[in-house]
């Protein structure tokens, strides 16, 4: 039996410690130990983009992370954005212009959204399909996907042209 | 996917994880990024009993370019030289290429130091930095010695760096005339079919320097002196490509797998050599 170490770290906001095997990845801590099960599993093998959550500001595949790694960390996964009574405007949006038909890779494709709207406020189409290219779905063909985060990006443009 | 049982370590300083390896000896290996290691951890082809997060090691990120000289720390990443005004201004290519490795969740993990360290013949930094001289700095138990990139790679996954050194920098010469780095993959995030990286100087039409380097065509990079050296002298007209082709041919050895056989890829790399040697030279 491996040692097992002693893990910190801050998931959506909220402090969690507990006791875990280095080898244990990222993507089994979310889902089965915290039963947070936003981050789906698709591909396991850094394809796919489904596991995608933001660590410590950085998109990542939480399939190719030991939880050892991500010690002290703070993690944001798609429950972290929105809820069922107040979605994300990404969430709202993906709703609106149908970002999506089966939906397993849509948390990972809002919560890499979300980041790559953070980097660039005002993206051209070309950047959102570039910024979003680690991020697979098998449904859509990808043209709503962009249609949607285009449609979030300028409503949070105007959202924050208005507090202005 | 689960990964052998291993012991993790984190430390802070380079003491601490030479400390580690000269205690476990080829059972440690350091992990950077992890987008090479991990997933070779996962399918059970890599067994290490002992991980060395480099992480928390003080002093191993960052780029600075001083005097015409570039560094950069092993723990950078893809990301980071995106990012960098001063080094997208000092090494264009460097850009260049690193927007053509993998993914963007990918790009925020995977570091020059894993990428140059690991030998693995699909890796984009290796052939770069022998195109561009680069030098690399390890650390062992012995202290610090400098290897060229050009001697650093012996096979696939063998290279010149000791089981109980650390790479923890690339350094090299900021270049100038044209360059490009051109690469054929069949989708994002999988590695070249063929890739090339070229360099060319240029004084008035001619071609005074040039340094071309290929990747994923042989179990290590090439570095192709000849076909840099057919392009020398003229003015990079049809015959002198032609030339540098067929030099360039004359230096690789790829393989036939999923990417194709070995026809194709020969195919493969004379396309994308071509259009690196235009692009390039229309830069210069």
């Amino acid at each position: 039996m491996a040692k097992k170490m002693h893990i910190q770290m801050t998931v959506n906001g909220e402090a969690q410690e507990f006791l875990a095997e280095p080898r244990e990845l990222l993507i089994h801590t979310l889902r089965e130990r915290l039963n947070i099960t936003g981050p789906h599993i698709g591909c396991e093998t850094s394809h796919c983009g489904a596991c995608t959550v933001t660590l410590n500001g950085k998109s990542v595949k939480s399939c190719t992370m030991f939880v050892a790694q991500a010690n002290g960390a703070e993690v944001t996964t798609i429950e972290g954005l929105g809820s069922p009574d107040k979605l994300h405007v990404l969430q709202e949006a993906f709703k609106e212009h149908h970002g999506l038909q089966c939906g397993f890779c849509t948390p990972g494709m809002i919560t890499r959204a979300s980041k790559l709207l953070e980097e660039i406020p005002n993206p051209t189409e070309e950047e959102v399909r570039f910024g979003m290219a680690g991020n697979l779905c098998r449904c859509t063909g990808y043209q709503n996907i962009v249609k949607s985060i285009l449609a979030a990006a300028a409503e949070m443009n105007a959202a924050k042209e208005a507090a202005e | 996917m689960i990964p052998a049982a291993f012991e993790y370590h984190r430390p802070t300083d380079m003491a601490g994880v030479l400390a580690v390896l000269a205690e476990h000896g080829d059972e440690a290996r350091v992990l950077a990024g992890g987008h090479s290691l991990i997933p070779m951890m996962k399918l059970r082809m890599a067994d290490v009993p002992h991980l060395i997060d480099l992480q928390d090691v003080d002093g191993l990120s960052g780029i600075t370019v001083e005097g015409g000289r570039v560094r950069i720390g092993a723990m950078t990443t893809q990301s980071d030289i995106i990012g960098h005004a001063a080094l997208a201004e000092a090494a264009p290519i460097m850009r260049e290429a690193s927007l053509q490795i993998a993914d963007p969740q990918v790009r925020y993990m995977g570091t020059v130091g894993g990428n140059v360290a690991n030998g693995d013949p699909g890796n984009d930094m290796p052939g770069l930095m022998q195109c561009l001289d680069a030098t690399f700095l390890l650390v062992g138990p012995d202290g610090e010695r400098e290897v060229q990139a050009r001697g650093f790679y012996e096979a696939a996954y063998m290279t010149d760096r000791a089981d109980d050194e650390v790479l923890v920098a690339v350094a090299f010469d900021a270049p100038s005339g044209g360059y490009a780095y051109e690469k054929q993959k069949r989708k994002i995030g999988d590695y070249a079919t063929a890739a090339a990286a070229v360099l060319l100087g240029k004084d008035g039409d001619t071609c005074t320097s040039a340094s071309i380097a290929m990747t994923n065509l042989s179990d290590t990079p090439v570095w192709s002196e000849a076909a840099g050296a057919a392009l020398v002298g003229t003015s990079v007209d049809a015959a002198a490509v032609d030339a540098a082709v067929a030099a360039m041919l004359g230096d690789i050895d790829p393989t036939q797998d999923n990417r194709g056989p070995i026809e194709f890829k020969r195919h493969a790399a004379a396309v994308i050599l071509r259009r690196a040697i235009a692009r390039a030279w229309d830069r210069a």
